[in-house]
């Protein structure tokens, strides 16, 4: 956890997660997954709260656990910058004002469920969360290269993508896969 | 109380089982909501889905809240919502504390380096799923235009990316409706 040294300072923290967590699920169309790259754009890159790896390894371990990774990156992210207050403000930010807008205005997103519109946010937001995605993939290679060197990253991303794609092996294995090939084999460096 | 304790356990089966983030868990809601506890029949179930879709933010959510605020009222809301998400960020925040109190041996920061290329092909897949997506539904030429311009945006001119999502939902919000819907 990081330090906070006084009540203001602690406060400006907390309003900074609301709005780090709060940006990405307001604009984010697509479903959890779609937020990621979002959430990268503020937790890594605009507050420097975590490091690229640092926040591979919380996307990795959130993959290995059940139920949506919004919630999941929004908990542990909110909790390693300012605790149990932190955890719940950023899950907060994630959770309840979409939710306050469905349950407030039912009636009228029903009646628009099936405009034009609402079909062309999606439709017109999804090529943008798709350059996102691949940015931050390539932020993963690079770092992941810079780290175990070229011969580990190709060999874990070509087991990766046999196990996941061609074999379908259940993805938290392959992830407790990818720590133990770690734990014996890049400790070192 | 009893509805409470059956909405509790409906949201605690579905997030405790519900790999693949969101999107993925929507079967299993529909399997409790519809099939097991009848609160909805399969046309409603859709449409509270639709009307999810409408909105941006995680889908689960949503669907655990409003369900929950239809079967149990303010209370059922909460509920449903703390019993999908609460266990497994606990669960997260406990894995991850640990590997970061152990952080300064040699092999834990293995671990984390083993896990990057994993992360890699996730990533690299979703991306694609999105592209294919996109390609299928808005069109390649649409797509493409739209990527390029985000490319530049984003990457060359370093612009925060909320501000072109932003400015196309202004475009989607300006696109006239056909004078029957």
């Amino acid at each position: 956890m990081l330090e906070a040294t006084s009540d203001a300072n602690i406060l400006l923290v907390y309003w900074q997660l609301f709005l780090a967590f709060f940006i990405p699920n307001i604009i984010g169309y697509g479903g959890g997954p779609a937020i990621i790259p979002l959430i990268e754009a503020e937790v890594v890159g605009h507050y420097a709260w975590l490091d690229i790896q640092q926040f591979s390894e919380t996307l990795a371990l959130g993959n290995s656990l059940p139920s949506p990774i919004a919630t999941k990156m929004a908990g542990h992210i909110g909790y390693t910058v300012a605790g149990i207050g932190g955890a719940m403000i950023a899950v907060l930010a994630t959770v309840a004002p979409t939710l306050i807008l469905m349950i407030l205005l039912l009636a009228v997103l029903y009646r628009h469920r099936n405009s034009i519109k609402v079909k062309s946010m999606t439709l017109l937001v999804r090529p943008v969360i798709a350059v996102m995605m691949a940015i931050l993939s390539w932020k993963f290679l690079l770092s992941s290269y810079d780290q175990s060197g070229w011969l580990h990253s190709l060999i874990l991303i070509g087991l990766a993508y046999l196990l996941l794609e061609r074999s379908k092996v259940h993805p938290a294995l392959v992830i407790l896969g990818g720590l133990i090939y770690g734990g014996l084999f890049l400790g070192g460096q | 109380m009893a509805k409470q304790w059956q909405i509790f356990l409906a949201f605690l089966r579905i997030g405790i089982f519900g790999f693949g983030g969101g999107p993925s868990m929507i079967p299993l809601f529909y399997k409790e909501v519809v099939d097991k506890y009848q609160w909805m029949t399969a046309a409603e179930f859709s449409d509270t889905l639709a009307i999810g879709n409408t909105l941006p933010g995680p889908i689960a959510t949503k669907m655990a809240g409003y369900i929950g605020y239809r079967v149990g009222g303010i209370a059922g809301c909460i509920n449903a919502v703390l019993a999908n998400i609460v266990p497994s960020i606990i669960a997260m925040i406990l894995m991850l504390t640990i590997l970061s109190e152990h952080k300064d041996q040699a092999w834990v920061q293995g671990m984390g380096l083993g896990v990057l290329p994993v992360v890699v092909v996730m990533m690299a897949k979703l991306t694609w799923d999105f592209f294919d997506k996109s390609c299928s539904n808005f069109g390649v030429p649409g797509t493409l235009v739209i990527a390029g311009l985000s490319f530049i945006a984003i990457v060359l001119l370093n612009l925060h990316p909320g501000l072109i999502i932003l400015s196309l939902l202004l475009v989607a919000l300006l696109r006239k409706e056909p004078n029957n819907a």
